[in-house]
């Protein structure tokens, strides 16, 4: 059940196993698609994006959870 | 089985503003809108004793304090029992809906996604003039450093060794992300190296085993909380996942998670598939799109995580064949369907899945962006549309526009989703819970996952009827004496006699 107590992680960033693997962009991705579609789905995030995302993330704060 | 989320908090330009009180007004004000008072229909906490009834049901009196019962002013322990037989409620500082227990993976999906249509209600509620203005999203952390959970739970047999569930279920649980994982930007706890990962949950992952969630957290929790029988049954209580909002990739998580439970109760696990460094390889698989890291195995093979499940997908298959030969049940058939769909897909290339999977849909729409406007990884933009992408709202909610423009896979009828925001499952012990809190709300005095108070007038105790077989109370079982009683006096007399 609930607890009232707010814990914070203990370890730092810095331990991330060193031999993960750099992030690829998968091969043959994203970028390279050009459906017909893709202008749309970005303007259509662009209308709605919070205008400071600088703000916005700084402000995206979490307590504690599971 | 059933899915519990904690719910991302905020309020625009507020980042300080207390998460405990506006979680507490968010189930307040969902509450009161249902004409609920949140602590009214309050959880009752108090453990019950073994069930002597084979029917399910054993009236209990005056077994608990009505000190419980009063209304509690501290919104931060608002709670409150919905009509759908879920729990919407105050927890670590989230508002948290878990489910109803289900029978069914579609069914998880159905009343996850009704718990997105409450969060929704909840924030329209919480927007208006004076209001404070609370965005909820259905993600799992912030990336600064907190994560909250979206907890998955079975029900198994208590006969099956724990020792069996550990060693085959964390090399599933290590490399399912690739199919499961709603994707993050930033890698680390803290997100201090820029970069996209599969999932938002394994860089908080510090041990494999263990009781804790909430730090050095474990990728087999231990909590040992049936909620049910205890001699007969198990909850096993899954952390490790992240929430979903595809509808593929929900189904793929509760089924697959249920075929390799159901492998193991079967003692039908043919491979031993034991991973090294169990943690570590859990992150380098998230840290990896391409899906082309290695898994190193105890034995010495290695593989990556896609060939993994592709190993747990045949011993499915082959034990599906050996107790059902090709009578299949279709939930399973589709479950079996799709896995094996996904996970050819990943393997010749994973941007195949946009409609299916979470990290792939989010993931094809960030490298668009990126391509278009240069973005870096590090690019705040990038990390607000990851946090946008979850935002309950139907017009605010990035995920949410996806799905309305077709762009994503949607497998549950708007309609029945819709529907479970108000009525139970029909097939669990949801069933009596939902509908005792939607026909007597003034009568049930607190009811909790195993048991239901009664607060009956002219009554001098209040009444307890337990529920500790999950699958007893469903419509077949007491629908008709529900559909009989008109008011809850006799429903419990009802029931009483059933029991005799």
């Amino acid at each position: 059940m609930a607890t009232q107590e707010h814990k914070s992680p203990q370890r730092r960033d810095d331990d991330v196993a060193d031999d993960a693997p750099e992030p690829v962009a998968p091969s043959g991705g994203a970028a390279q698609v050009q459906d017909a579609d893709t202008d749309d789905v970005l303007d259509e995030i662009d209308g709605v994006l919070e205008s400071n995302a600088e703000e916005f993330v700084r402000g995206f704060v979490q307590k504690g959870g599971q | 089985m059933g899915i519990e989320t904690e719910y991302g908090i905020s309020v625009p330009g507020e980042p300080t503003a207390n998460p405990m009180v506006l979680s507490g007004r968010v189930v307040t004000a969902y509450a009161l809108q249902q004409g609920m008072r949140a602590a009214r229909a309050g959880w009752d906490y108090e453990d019950e004793a073994p069930l002597r009834d084979a029917r399910g049901f054993d009236l209990a009196r005056g077994s608990a304090d009505p000190s419980q019962l009063t209304d509690e002013d501290d919104p931060t322990l608002a709670n409150v029992v919905l009509t759908n037989g879920a729990r919407l409620y105050v927890d670590h500082a989230h508002p948290e809906y878990s489910s109803p227990e289900v029978t069914s993976p579609r069914a998880a999906v159905t009343w996850d996604r009704a718990g997105e249509l409450v969060m929704r209600d909840a924030v329209a509620l919480l927007s208006g003039p004076g209001e404070p203005g609370v965005n909820l999203y259905k993600n799992n952390t912030d990336g600064k450093g907190a994560s909250y959970g979206t907890h998955e739970n079975y029900l198994m047999s208590r006969q099956t060794p724990f020792s069996d569930i550990v060693k085959h279920l964390i090399p599933f649980f290590v490399t399912r992300p690739v199919i499961c994982g709603s994707g993050r930007v930033g890698i680390g706890m803290e997100s201090k190296k820029p970069g996209f990962q599969l999932a938002q949950r394994p860089d908080f992952f510090e041990v494999e085993v263990g009781l804790e969630t909430t730090l050095k957290r474990p990728i087999i929790n231990t909590r040992d909380e049936p909620h049910a029988v205890t001699d007969r049954y198990r909850r096993l209580h899954v952390i490790v996942g992240d929430a979903n909002h595809c509808d593929v990739a929900n189904l793929l998580k509760m089924g697959t998670t249920s075929l390799v439970l159901g492998l193991i109760e079967a003692g039908a696990v043919t491979q031993d598939l034991t991973i090294e460094k169990p943690v570590a390889t859990m992150q380098a698989i998230s840290h990896d799109p391409s899906l082309q890291t290695k898994v190193r195995l105890a034995d010495g093979r290695q593989m990556t995580a896609v060939q993994v499940l592709w190993c747990y997908h045949e011993m499915a298959e082959v034990w599906l064949q050996r107790l059902y030969g090709s009578d299949v049940d279709e939930d399973t058939a589709e479950v079996m369907r799709r896995w094996s769909d996904a996970l050819t897909k990943l393997e010749r290339d994973p941007m195949e899945c946009t409609r299916e999977l979470d990290w792939v849909a989010k993931l094809a729409t960030m490298e668009r962006y990126r391509a278009r406007d240069g973005l870096d990884w590090s690019d705040p933009k990038l990390r607000a549309i990851d946090i946008q992408w979850s935002d309950v709202r139907a017009d605010r909610g990035l995920f949410n526009r996806m799905l309305a423009g077709g762009r994503v896979e949607q497998l549950i009828d708007p309609a029945a989703v819709t529907q479970a925001v108000k009525l139970p499952p029909e097939d669990t012990r949801a069933y009596f819970r939902g509908m005792c809190l939607a026909r007597f709300p003034r009568e049930v005095a607190a009811a909790s996952w195993d048991s239901i108070i009664f607060d009956v007038a002219g009554e001098s105790s209040l009444q307890r009827v337990p529920m500790l077989e999950p699958e007893r109370g469903t419509r077949a079982h007491v629908g008709e004496l529900l559909d009989s009683s008109h008011s809850a006096q006799e429903l419990l007399r009802a029931l009483a006699q059933a029991a005799e």
